[in-house]
């Protein structure tokens, strides 16, 4: 087990300086990487909470700017900290906890939402040499672990004890598992094209002018509109939301919790709708690739602009229906995504690419 | 090995939940997602509207009427005012009738574009609802400035309407019907045909004329099953009969066509708020009553035709200054219990679609 310093990209010197002081302070070998490794899993960790607060403030300006009113407009300018208040809010709030919950699952649902949200973040490159730890199987890693949010929500469902939780909790599954399929095999499309499941040799396989993938026509597009129907589907954001339906199932998984609970499914919602977008531009958008402005910034840019895409989505459209969902995915989307795989397949054998 | 055995399930939908509109309870029998059976629940918002009015003297039951269907409670004013006007004989001058006329036109207008908003709201598209209430509001204005009221109006009384309306209304109600005949291409752009949206509605619900007919559907909900029947044409009142309108239907009776059905209705309206205005006489804006109202003996029953279809009211007089029974007729009743019917073999997401366009208002169920 190596000291991860090298991984760290600009944050370099701070993380230097924290090293050296282990070693001047005596501590043996494996202990300094886990206090290396605990100290960037809190800097990621507090970065991505203080983004997701931000993201709950940006959909819901972006919500009011498209139904023509203001979103928040009381705290601080153009009501900045909303969220934050709203965090504070929702800590004070009585824990509800019904009496026929089964209580271990019931109280470590939200905890699994909250924890899964974040681990994909251990692989995510977020500037050139800003990554936590560039694994050669990162994006296989992201998908296993991005889908463990589905087991929260049917804890969620079952622990509840509550019908409606329940069907939520069962929509959610279905979901989930579904769209999974299309959304690893649309990925696979460029996986296959650059030889390498990590993050980093994905994004670098993009840089130069028109090399992303989204611009390598035509298994490029395809397979990045149906990476983010997938992705708005594994968001559980309209027009896929079924499993919170809220005029069906009231709220679905969340009903019966309250509280920072509550807060945590919220939170752990925007972080899974960063996560998608992050991938998204990890592998289609070119990542850190970009010219002029620092490697890091593009990655936001580029990532926000995606979140900015699913939130339009969902305060345009209706809800699909839960058969109608699950026919998209199996009889629409799996078919062409898999089509679009043998076409990359093919364009790479022949060297077809006008990019090559 | 023993098979996997399911078991259907009882879901109480209602009184509280987002999508019944009011306290309404729909007992749902389910098999995992689907709806086996439906039974609703009514009386949780039950106010003894009727029974009071027998208290009350005949002008003082107005604002109960206002209660009675808070959505167009212009319609509910009129109702009241028809039967009672019929039971005593009064005469109601010329520019009284345009100017109800006039409100309850505008009040069906406000009471659609608040089902557009909703049923796009209850199928899960947001937006809509906020653009709806925006047209409304300009509506709502329009009362308040005659009335100062912006949901219970207690404008039409018994004889006429309670005040003349101000100088700026006139402009500022063709400024809006202006406003609104360029929102429908917005309306349009926005759900009808979107993939989406067509696939939650089309063919979901359909409600057959026959039984639509039996079960005594009416408005909107039985025009969109193509029967041409609209109380305003087939049994005027007021002076409906001055006015060239036309009687929208549609085909099948599915969900989609409940809400298309509605946007039509809503331009229909539009026409005749503009001639009305046209055509608007000068003259007093109300009967002269006793100040002891007692019609004579005698019962009556009057029927209009509100933004959900057809609005009855029965008023039994003996003579004295109160009613001896008043009777509400509201369609919503009618609506809901054809959801038992409708409604089932479905899933539980159309159900919310059924529910949603059958456009139903607890209180007019439960009075």
């Amino acid at each position: 087990m190596s000291t991860p310093l090298l991984a760290v990209g600009e944050l370099h010197g701070v993380f230097k300086s924290l090293h050296e002081l282990l070693v001047s302070l005596g501590l043996p070998q494996p202990w300094q990487s886990v206090v290396m490794y605990a100290a960037l899993g809190v800097t990621v960790f507090g970065v991505l909470s203080l983004l997701a607060l931000f993201l709950v403030w940006w959909e819901r300006k972006i919500a009011g700017h498209i139904q023509q009113r203001f979103g928040p407009m009381r705290v601080g300018w153009h009501g900045w900290y909303q969220t934050v208040m709203d965090a504070l809010k929702l800590l004070q709030k009585e824990d509800v906890r019904i009496d026929t919950r089964d209580r271990v699952v019931f109280f470590w649902a939200p905890v699994v939402c909250f924890v899964a949200a974040f681990l994909a973040y251990v692989v995510m490159p977020f500037g050139n040499g800003l990554i936590v730890a560039d694994l050669n199987i990162g994006i296989l890693y992201v998908m296993a672990v991005t889908t463990f949010t589905v087991i929260s929500l049917l804890m969620a469902g079952w622990g509840s004890n509550n019908k409606y939780a329940l069907l939520g909790g069962m929509r959610s599954a279905a979901q989930v598992v579904s769209y999974e399929v299309p959304m690893v095999v649309s990925l696979l499309a460029v996986i296959l094209y650059v030889g390498s499941l990590s993050m980093v040799d994905i994004v670098e396989s993009q840089s130069g002018w028109f090399n992303w993938f989204i611009f390598r026509v035509p298994f490029g597009p395809i397979a990045f509109v149906t990476y983010t129907i997938s992705a708005v589907a594994e968001a559980n954001r309209t027009p896929f939301d079924i499993p919170e339906a809220e005029q069906e199932l009231v709220a679905g998984y969340n009903i019966e919790y309250s509280g920072m609970k509550f807060a945590m499914f919220f939170l752990a919602e925007f972080v899974n709708m960063f996560t998608v977008s992050a991938i998204a531009t990890t592998v289609f958008l070119g990542g850190w690739n970009g010219p002029w402005l620092p490697s890091w910034l593009w990655f936001l840019g580029k990532t926000l602009f995606m979140v900015f895409l699913l939130m339009l989505f969902r305060w345009t459209y209706p809800r699909l229906r839960v058969d109608q969902l699950m026919e998209f995915a199996w009889k629409f989307l799996v078919p062409v995504t898999f089509a679009n795989l043998i076409l990359a397949g093919i364009v790479k054998h022949l060297g077809w690419g006008w990019w090559e | 090995m023993t098979r996997l055995r399911t078991e259907e399930f009882l879901v109480n939908m209602g009184p509280h939940h987002p999508s019944t509109h009011g306290v309404c309870r729909l007992i749902l029998t389910m098999d995992g997602e689907k709806v086996i059976a439906i039974e609703p629940v009514i009386g949780y918002l039950h106010r003894a509207i009727e029974k009071i009015c027998e208290n009350r003297t005949y002008p003082m039951c107005t604002p109960l009427m206002d209660r009675f269907e808070y959505v167009t409670a212009m319609a509910a004013d009129h109702v009241y005012a028809l039967a009672v006007e019929k039971l005593a004989g009064l005469e109601v001058p010329e520019r009284a009738e345009y100017l109800r006329v006039i409100m309850v036109e505008l009040n069906r207008i406000a009471s659609h574009l608040i089902f557009w908003g909703v049923t796009a709201m209850d199928i899960g598209a947001y937006t809509p609802f906020l653009y709806g209430l925006r047209e409304r509001e300009d509506i709502v204005d329009l009362f308040e400035m005659t009335c100062g009221q912006r949901l219970t109006y207690n404008y039409i009384r018994i004889g006429g309407v309670s005040q003349d309306i101000p100088p700026e209304f006139v402009p500022q109600c063709r400024a809006f019907i202006k406003k609104m005949w360029s929102k429908f291409s917005d309306y349009e752009g926005l759900l009808n045909e979107n993939p989406i949206w067509l696939a939650r509605t089309k063919g979901i619900g359909v409600l057959k004329p026959e039984t639509a007919i039996a079960y005594g559907a009416s408005g909107p909900v039985l025009r969109a099953s193509g029967v041409k029947y609209d109380v305003r044409r087939d049994d005027p009142y007021s002076v409906y009969d001055k006015f060239d309108f036309d009687i929208p239907t549609q085909k099948s009776g599915d969900s989609y066509d409940r809400f298309i059905q509605r946007i039509d209705e809503i331009k229909e309206s539009l026409k005749i708020i503009e001639q009305a205005l046209d055509n608007l006489p000068e003259g007093d804006i109300r009967a002269k009553l006793k100040p002891k109202f007692k019609p004579p003996e005698g019962e009556v029953y009057s029927r209009i035709e509100s933004a959900r279809g057809e609005m009855g009211c029965y008023v039994r007089s003996d003579g004295t200054v109160k009613p001896v029974r008043v009777k509400l007729r509201g369609s919503s009743f009618n609506h809901l219990m054809l959801m038992p019917i409708v409604g089932v073999d479905c899933l539980i997401a159309d159900l919310v679609a059924i529910f949603a366009t059958m456009d139903i208002i607890m209180p007019e169920v439960d009075r």
